[in-house]
């Protein structure tokens, strides 16, 4: 019987250690009406998840590569813009590469930076191979550890609101992992051209190039 | 020459004005004895943000997204981590972002750790290899003039620039 779900996943393993949501549906509703906020994503997944929902909108910033930057750019943002909410979307893997962005946010926690990680505690992009978090390794304690006291995990239907409540208000910086299936995010096709899409973020938010 | 502190508080003090003059208010930095008075008179500002980074590329992104936000920053560091940066670099070489960074040199004239020398003589072929303008500081009357041009090249031309402070200007370490 042929499988619905990447090649190469233990999918029946995956939902036994709690990865059981489907993030076509569950990163859209944790985020609700999405003009709300300025986006800057991760590579791969979750930068499909965010372009897919806002139909690659001028209020995200999706990134190809320089992994391991999407939290820091947000932070540049998030202090840049004060009158604005800042959602970073980023996977496990793209955080992972960088733990330390987590100390450097939590030390200054701007309230107007939220954090998703939507982590399916594999790799995505380069064939669903486990990271970190399938073997053991916790994101939210290491950023309750960094220091971000609004740090939680979500990983079923019935905390989704309170995820959702966390993306939006709060006095400090949220960091809210969502724990989703390993399963390919949607097929949308987005800019790829990082300098067309600061020109295009700008002219936004901005109105310059 | 090696400065005294005193002369060395002068450009700083001066170089510290000139940036935010020009609207500079991120100020992203790993702590470093050469940017000490930058990274402390950015602590004591109101107007500016200061941001201790754990790794230097961290602040490579930082001021990535500054710009998106209209922002200006500078990143301050010590030529060790500029090898911290560079893939990171692929955002601001790929983006067209503006990058403006001080680096404090180490590995160069007199120095005496053998551990600094790889990074330090790698810092300018390196930097230039992802797109960064290199200019270097030796004496300290060219600090302000100098990083006044790499202010004009990187927001207005839109280049990114690294300004090497090197161990004439600063002073070498014999440890």
């Amino acid at each position: 019987m042929a499988n619905d779900y990447p090649q190469g996943v233990d999918m029946a393993a995956a939902i036994a250690a709690g990865f059981i949501l489907d993030r076509r549906k569950a990163v859209p509703k944790m985020i609700g009406r999405h003009e709300d906020f300025l986006f800057v994503t991760g590579l791969a997944g979750t930068a499909r998840d965010i372009a897919a929902l806002t139909r690659d909108g001028a209020h995200i910033y999706t990134m190809a590569g320089a992994m391991g930057g999407a939290c820091m750019i947000g932070l540049g943002l998030a202090l840049a813009r004060p009158d604005k909410r800042v959602l970073v979307a980023t996977g496990d893997g793209e955080l992972l590469m960088n733990l330390g962005a987590l100390a450097t946010i939590a030390v200054l926690n701007p309230a107007n930076l939220a954090i998703l990680c939507v982590d399916n505690g594999h790799y995505g992009e380069t064939g669903y191979q486990k990271s970190h978090t399938s073997l053991g390794v916790d994101l939210e304690k290491i950023a309750a550890g960094s220091g971000i006291k609004r740090a939680r995990t979500i990983a079923s239907e019935t905390e989704l609101a309170e995820g959702s409540r966390m993306l939006r208000e709060g006095n400090g910086t949220a960091f809210v992992v969502l724990k989703v299936k390993p399963d390919d995010p949607p097929p949308f096709k987005r800019n790829m051209d990082p300098a067309s899409c600061r020109t295009r973020f700008r002219g936004a938010l901005l109105g310059t190039g | 020459m090696p400065d005294d502190d005193g002369s060395a508080a002068r450009w700083q003090d001066e170089l510290y004005d000139l940036l935010r003059r020009h609207n500079v208010t991120q100020f992203a930095y790993v702590p470093d004895a050469g940017h000490r008075i930058l990274i402390d008179r950015s602590l004591a500002d109101p107007g500016a943000q200061s941001v201790a980074l754990t790794t230097e590329e961290e602040g490579v992104a930082l001021l990535a997204g500054a710009d998106l936000g209209g922002a200006r920053g500078v990143l301050l560091m010590q030529s060790s981590g500029t090898g911290n940066c560079i893939n990171m670099l692929s955002l601001i070489k790929g983006g067209h972002f503006p990058f403006l960074t001080l680096v404090s040199m180490r590995g160069d004239f007199g120095e005496g750790n053998p551990w600094q020398y790889p990074m330090g003589q790698a810092v300018e072929p390196v930097l230039q290899a992802m797109g960064v303008i290199c200019l270097r500081i030796e004496r300290p009357e060219d600090v302000v003039p100098t990083v006044g041009a790499a202010l004009t090249m990187v927001f207005q031309g839109g280049r990114a620039v690294a300004v090497l402070l090197t161990q004439n200007l600063l002073g070498a370490k014999s440890f």
